[in-house]
């Protein structure tokens, strides 16, 4: 599991007393958050406790109120001011949402090689080449061709894995990658999420899968209504968490 | 009571030649009108979905008034009225074509802005989390797919714009009705000329319809 080379480099991520509103609800109070690169942090929280937003915030998905937000050494105003630098983050940058949002009218292919060729310039065989070597690597090199709704929710979850690998980012978020799948095809998804991991990519995952956090994460941090209450390595938190707080939630998400 | 009902067929017949010289002009308005009302219908259905409201307002006001007045007091106001403005007569066709494209634009907005807004706000989130620039989010994963879904709706405002041309006639526009009622003037059959008239206009409507029917069975269209 560590085969982490630059960990002690300066931070991916810097977020400091960060402050989000939507209209009158508080959604994320003071977080403090850092991310060296290489990685694996794994957000837990009840439902509507601010964990979506909180990573939607890193790649300017949502905009924040307060607070001090760095990505990449770039520097992301508050009240989400369109810059430069936040679509240089987002190019460094790579999402897997919950719901795939793959792009229904192009081809798996297509999908991932679109930014590549429309951001970074990439000729069309360069671009192909890459969707190729990685469409292989999460294992539906033989999908290319096929729409995403020929697909399993697996398959294009594992699609929408490569689309973002192809711009080749230096952090990845997740965000509940598994929650829209059936139970069967969970496992194929965390599989090639395992494997990023082993390969160094610093990653912020959101997840419920409360065992994969344990094996892959090298921090778990527990929100609770918008404020970090917890975070350590993951032995820490799930078998002594020293909050009543976490206590709580995790009895309840462990015990099923 | 059937001296009155004599279907004279060989004057039905007879209408067509004379009729189907009006179908270049009906088919010209139709598809130029609807050609620039759809740009029109492009650039205000997208100010209309502009967040700024010197960009949303005078897009509403358009949609609004040409959607809230006649096609017929459109054309009349473009061809009797506006001379007085400009100065110089506006050819009939030129007034047909323009009634058809304000007209047809503003509903046409309406269709863009639906269009638009039915895309799920998750393939924007995903175009912009890799990169792309929301210029290129727009044009190569919303639009695409956006208008896919405006297709059979337009195609149900290009049958509407064809049968509006058969206004025109009032201002003279040697359209179908017009050569129709031409021909009824010289021979009287009534009956039988806007029985073709209205045939004519099914041929048109129904290729069109056909055609759209085409392109959603080959899954070009919708979902
Ligand atoms: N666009 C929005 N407008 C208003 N309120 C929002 C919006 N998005 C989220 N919220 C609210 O902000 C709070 C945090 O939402 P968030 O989606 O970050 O929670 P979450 O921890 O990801 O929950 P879940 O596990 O259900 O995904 C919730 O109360 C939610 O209702
Ligand atoms: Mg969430």
């Amino acid at each position: 599991m560590s085969e982490r080379t630059d960990k002690d480099g300066a931070p991916i991520v810097r977020m400091e007393k960060l402050n989000k509103h939507f209209g009158t609800l508080h959604v994320l109070k003071d977080v403090d958050l850092e991310v060296t690169p290489g990685e694996v942090v794994v957000i837990i929280g009840a439902s509507g406790s601010g964990k979506s937003t909180l990573i939607r915030c890193i790649n300017g998905l949502e905009e924040f109120q307060k607070g001090k937000l760095e990505v990449d050494g770039k520097r992301l105003e508050p009240h989400g001011k369109a810059s430069k630098a936040l679509q240089q983050i987002r190019t460094e940058v790579g999402m897997v949402f919950q719901q795939f949002n793959l792009f229904p009218h192009l081809s798996v292919r297509d999908n991932v090689t679109l930014a590549p060729r429309k951001v970074r310039g990439a000729s069309r065989a360069e671009a192909r080449e890459t969707a190729d070597r990685l469409l292989e690597r999460v294992g539906i090199a033989n999908q290319a061709d096929k729409y995403p709704g020929q697909l399993s929710g697996g398959q294009q979850q594992r699609v929408a894995l490569a689309r973002a690998l192809a711009m080749e980012p230096r952090l990845m978020l997740f965000d509940e990658p598994t929650s829209a799948l059936d139970p069967e095809m969970i496992g194929e998804v965390l599989d090639a999420m395992r494997e990023l991991a082993r390969e160094g990519m610093t990653m912020v995952i959101v997840t419920h899968e409360m065992s994969f956090a344990r094996e892959v994460a090298d921090r778990v941090i527990y929100i609770h209504e918008g404020e970090i209450v917890e975070e350590g390595p993951p032995e820490a938190v799930f078998d002594n968490p020293q909050r009543e707080r976490t206590r709580s939630f995790l009895s309840r998400v462990l015990t099923h | 009571m059937n001296s009155s009902f004599d279907f004279d067929w060989e004057a039905a017949f007879q209408s067509i030649p004379h009729l189907l010289a009006g179908i270049p002009y009906t088919l010209l308005i139709s598809f130029a009108g609807l050609a620039i009302g759809f740009v029109i219908g492009m650039i205000f259905g997208l100010l209309r979905l502009s967040r700024a409201p010197w960009l949303r307002w005078p897009a509403v006001a358009y949609i609004e008034i040409f959607r809230g007045t006649p096609v017929l007091v459109q054309v009349l106001f473009i061809f009797y009225g506006l001379p007085q403005i400009l100065g110089g007569p506006i050819p009939a066709l030129a007034a047909g074509i323009a009634a058809i494209a304000v007209n047809s634009g503003a509903y046409i907005s309406e269709i863009v802005r639906g269009g638009v807004q039915s895309i799920e706000r998750g393939q924007r989130e995903a175009g912009l989390s890799l990169g792309l620039s929301r210029s290129q989010t727009f044009r190569y994963i919303i639009w695409p797919q956006g208008f896919r879904r405006m297709i059979p709706a337009l195609g149900n405002q290009g049958i509407i714009s064809i049968k509006d041309t058969s206004l025109f006639a009032v201002i003279g526009v040697g359209e179908l009705v017009r050569q129709g009622q031409i021909y009824i003037a010289t021979t009287f059959r009534a009956l039988e000329v806007y029985l073709m008239v209205a045939i004519l206009y099914l041929a048109i409507t129904l290729t069109l319809s056909l055609l759209l029917r085409l392109l959603e069975r080959k899954g070009l269209v919708g979902q």
